[in-house]
């Protein structure tokens, strides 16, 4: 069967343009998108809110306590900054592979990436107990003479993600540029020109200029290919290094890596089914990206489940009592639910991708995706939650209970991503128009 | 000669990728040295067709990588091993294994930096002013117009004599661009 065109048949250069820049220019904002915004705005607010009620109050407001000292800040943490490695995946790594079918989705992917980032910031920013020490972290000289630890991976964290965070906005800048100019040049308010002007630095589009963008276009994709892998690498460093039962093992980081880019595909799929179907932009994302993603979450979904089922065989084959023991703890401790229901959203529900029709079914995807999203959110919770709670020694043990406050951020910060992205369609081009072009037949240079 | 300098090249336009490639090769050909294309998206070879020849960005970011590189393992060994000792767990004070990690992300840091900012700089970017957007049409650059210039800086150069020759590869529309 032939697949689906990755851009609808009959487009040229002017209705790519066209379409495209017309969801910012003349489209006005509609009640659904006043609706959407206000939603996310408030919830925005409810996160604001919350952090400055912990600012006020301290870290006592939440739930973790010892042996829980990791609660929802590092489970959210984690997930965030996952759900943002599948848009450089696919702007960095699919770019690589040639696989242009990706220029539709990458720009709204990338960005994506950055409001996920931006959610995922806040959350070690405020869970260090005195926020405004955080810039501790920095090897700033200061008058107390000393620097950070660097044999920690706290520290490589810091290096990782913030690298990653500045990678990140400059590629998704610079896709921008020749964006912006059409822009410049599509509008007719005198301000909105000016503004587009500015932002496009002065973008002509000589053959020169278009040589060395594409050679530091190609270069930024070849970098962030394996500074994407080692980000979740290193998140995968702050679990793995420590040995606490369930968190010291070697299948972490490629673990990490996979489970990242299945919640991030799913993360994408849940915004582009509404996005493609509101802004009628079916003919860019057509049923082919759609059936791609799907493939890719089914590969990652195996990939991980392949580090569920090597955690449990190790527990039970490596011969270490704490280690079998959180095994045991997994399938039927207190938290036995929830570890339950990360293998049905997971590994289980996830299978039934494996048919065609619902692979290029966009209500069957939304909803898979969201099964995914919330199955790699208690992934998290299990391995931070279940493994602190019940450690060596019985002494210790103890039960973690998130309280409103967390359940407020955690809330709060999907707010803001949503926030960001319908921000985001309204000012700038969700689907890169100069790549879009590139796809075009008349775009190929007949000799 | 006072005329000439008001005159900062002359356009022409040209409706697909393949017309844009066959003028710039043509004008090339014809002993024009001081030429450039504009296009709405990036088109294999035309750069070379306009006599670029040298990418420097390569360079750039190299240069930034390994900057990046050593300045992160210097750090971390003279904050570590030189200027604040600290015996962690009895690991050597330059205990490099750990440092590997940050002294990659500084690579990636330092070059993608540089690829950003080197291609910019090298393009003269920022610069919201520029004569060919003196041009009406030129604003179709952006969208779907190919166009070719000859300096007025060219040796070659004459008003007339370039106007002809521009006729000659069948453009949609000739214009003077003003300084």
């Amino acid at each position: 069967m032939e697949s689906a065109p990755v851009i609808e048949p009959g487009h040229t250069f002017g209705t790519v343009t066209e379409k495209i820049s017309a969801i910012v220019l003349t489209r006005p904002a509609t009640n659904g998108w006043f609706v959407g915004f206000g939603v996310a705005f408030m919830l925005t607010m409810m996160m604001l809110f919350s952090i400055g009620y912990l600012f006020l109050k301290g870290t006592g407001i939440w739930g973790v306590t010892i042996p829980v000292g990791w609660g929802f800040a590092i489970v959210n943490f984690v997930w965030w900054i996952g759900i943002g490695h599948a848009g450089t995946l696919i702007s960095a790594i699919l770019l690589l592979l040639r696989q242009s079918w990706r220029n539709s989705i990458n720009r709204f992917a990338e960005a994506m990436t950055l409001f996920a980032v931006s959610a995922a910031g806040v959350f070690p920013l405020i869970h260090v107990g005195r926020p405004w020490l955080a810039y501790w972290l920095f090897p700033i000289p200061n008058t107390m003479g000393v620097w950070p630890q660097f044999r920690s991976p706290l520290m490589w964290d810091v290096f990782a993600v913030s690298t990653y965070a500045t990678i990140s906005a400059l590629f998704w800048f610079i896709g921008l540029i020749p964006d912006l100019a059409t822009l410049r040049d599509r509008t007719d308010n005198k301000a909105l020109k000016i503004i587009y002007g500015m932002l496009s630095f002065g973008w002509r589009g000589s053959a020169r200029h278009w040589h060395r963008y594409e050679t530091a276009y190609l270069l930024l994709a070849g970098l962030a290919t394996p500074l994407v892998l080692s980000v979740h690498t290193v998140v995968s460093f702050d679990f793995a290094v420590g040995i606490v039962p369930g968190w010291h093992t070697t299948i972490f980081p490629p673990y990490f890596v996979a489970g990242a880019i299945y919640s991030g595909f799913a993360m994408v799929l849940m915004l582009s089914i509404p996005i493609r179907k509101i802004y009628g932009l079916e003919g860019f994302i057509t049923e082919r990206h759609l059936q791609n993603s799907a493939k890719v979450m089914l590969a990652t979904g195996l990939i991980v489940g392949y580090g569920y089922m090597i955690e449990g065989f190790m527990g039970w084959y490596g011969g270490d009592r704490y280690d079998a023991f959180t095994l045991w703890n997994r399938l039927h401790g207190p938290y036995a639910f929830e570890y339950w229901l990360l293998l049905i959203c997971n590994l289980f529900i996830p299978q039934v991708l494996w048919i065609r029709k619902l692979r290029t079914s966009p209500v069957a995807l939304f909803i898979i995706s969201g099964v995914i999203l919330v199955g790699m959110w208690l992934e998290r919770f299990v391995i931070v939650v279940m493994s602190l709670h019940r450690d060596f020694l019985t002494s210790s043990w103890g039960m973690y209970y998130p309280t409103r406050w967390d359940w407020m951020t955690y809330i709060g910060t999907i707010g803001m991503f949503f926030a960001f992205m319908f921000l985001f369609l309204r000012v700038l081009p969700a689907i890169s128009i100069f790549e879009m072009r590139t796809l075009l037949p008349e775009a190929e240079v007949k000799e | 000669m006072a005329k000439r300098d008001l005159i900062y090249g002359l356009m022409a336009e040209f409706d697909s990728a393949t017309a844009l490639v066959e003028a710039a090769r043509k004008t090339s050909h014809a002993g024009y040295k001081k030429i450039d294309a504009y296009s709405p998206f990036p088109i294999e070879g035309l750069a070379e067709e306009v006599g670029f020849h040298h990418d420097e960005v390569p360079l750039v970011v190299l240069i930034g990588g390994i900057l990046g590189g050593s300045l992160g393992y210097a750090m971390q060994y003279w904050m570590s091993a030189v200027d604040y000792p600290l015996n962690i767990g009895g690991k050597p004070y330059h205990s490099w294994p750990s440092f590997i990690v940050i002294t990659f992300e500084m690579t990636i840091l330092f070059a993608g930096i540089s690829a950003v900012f080197g291609m910019l700089a090298l393009n003269g970017l920022p610069m919201p002013y520029h004569p060919v957007f003196n041009v009406p049409r030129f604003s179709s650059a952006s969208k779907d117009r190919f166009f070719l210039i000859v300096f007025s800086s060219d040796t070659k150069y004459d008003p007339a004599g370039t106007r002809t020759f521009f006729e000659s590869l069948n453009p949609r529309s000739i214009s003077e661009v003003p300084s």
